[in-house]
């Protein structure tokens, strides 16, 4: 662009115009690298996007250590958006939309715990022990975060 | 990342690039051969087969798609592009005969995206390219649709080739491919200036 057209000029001012090829050589490689780059960066913030509804608003440790303190202040930004637009939805309550993702075919599913999780509270004050191997049957709507996160495991009959 | 709420940046369609798409970015990879019709002093380096300081004109060379993009001028003076292979005279004919019986995998992974960016390069065999990369996806398309909805069809070469058109998204917007797109798609390949 700019860059490009003030070393043309001056190659040009100089008598030196046979260079201008090379110029535009190097500035194609340029624009290149920045595209590159600029590809790169974008693709990364569309997958920290993508993991707000994957993994909920609480990133896991090891993934917020590979994160520049841009793409974070980016995610929580992102998440603060999110946020206020569930809220102005379904009235005083707002809706969660990153729950029932997909149209679920039965109320309560069959879930086997993969770790060790603790204590888990379900709407009617029941307290459920998440113990490894610990097969449970439990309100879908309770269970998805954790599906999503590898903690429990949908059983499938 | 495989799961559903991650939408990449999806190539772009007919002759244009996304910027941002990495499908294009890759795509845009590809080595074409060319040849030199100035001089590029004091680049010599990049030429590997001589040691010059400088690239003299005609010399032949390969360079990716995005380099030779950028430096084609339509006056001609910088590089003039060959077409590649596929694209000539020879294989349209075989394409036009019998679309579904080439290797597309064999002929590269960008078939349908490296012939349409080969557009750009003002060949005068423009429309005959842009009107066999139409007739052949069609049909192979078609055929593809028609063996993978056959339930007892065990040949998978139906599954390859389904795969090999989502690889090479030209057509394809999000995942979709709409006939009335594609008819005006190759009216504007064959009128584009």
């Amino acid at each position: 662009g700019g860059l490009c057209l003030h070393r043309e000029n001056e190659a040009k001012s100089e008598g030196r115009a046979e260079l201008i090829p090379s110029i535009k050589l190097r500035h194609c490689c340029l624009l290149r690298n920045q595209r590159c780059v600029t590809a790169y960066l974008y693709d990364r913030l569309l997958r920290i996007r993508a993991l707000r509804w994957e993994y909920g608003s609480v990133l896991p440790a090891n993934v917020r250590f590979h994160m520049c303190a841009e793409e974070l202040q980016w995610f929580s930004q992102y998440k603060k958006s999110l946020a206020s637009f569930m809220r102005s939805l379904g009235g005083d309550e707002g809706l969660d939309i990153t729950q029932d993702m997909k149209p679920p075919k039965s109320l309560y599913i069959e879930v086997r715990c993969l770790k060790d999780h603790g204590e888990f509270e379900i709407d009617d004050g029941t307290v459920i022990l998440l113990k490894k191997n610990s097969q449970h049957f439990l309100p879908r709507w309770k269970c998805e975060l954790l599906i999503r996160q590898g903690v429990l495991e949908h059983v499938v009959s | 990342m495989d799961t559903q709420s991650y939408f990449p940046v999806p190539p772009g369609v007919g002759m244009e690039e996304n910027f941002l798409s990495l499908d294009d970015i890759l795509l845009s990879h590809e080595r074409l051969p060319i040849r030199t019709e100035c001089t590029f002093p004091r680049l010599g380096f990049l030429e590997k087969s001589s040691d010059t300081q400088d690239i003299p004109e005609g010399t032949k060379m390969e360079l990716p798609l995005w380099l030779t993009k950028g430096l084609y001028e339509r006056k001609r003076k910088v590089v003039s592009v060959e077409l590649p292979k596929v694209y000539r005279e020879g294989w349209r004919t075989v394409f036009s005969a019998d679309p579904n019986v080439v290797d597309l995998h064999k002929m590269g992974p960008y078939y349908y995206g490296l012939g349409s960016q080969m557009l750009h390069f003002d060949s005068p065999e423009n429309p005959e390219i842009a009107q066999t990369l139409l007739q052949t996806f069609i049909a192979r398309f078609r055929r593809t649709m028609d063996s993978s909805q056959n339930a007892y069809n065990e040949d998978t070469s139906a599954l390859v080739e389904r795969e090999a058109i989502c690889c090479n998204r030209l057509w394809v917007r999000g995942g979709r491919w709409d006939k009335r797109d594609a008819v005006e798609e190759s009216q504007r390949l064959i009128t584009d200036d």
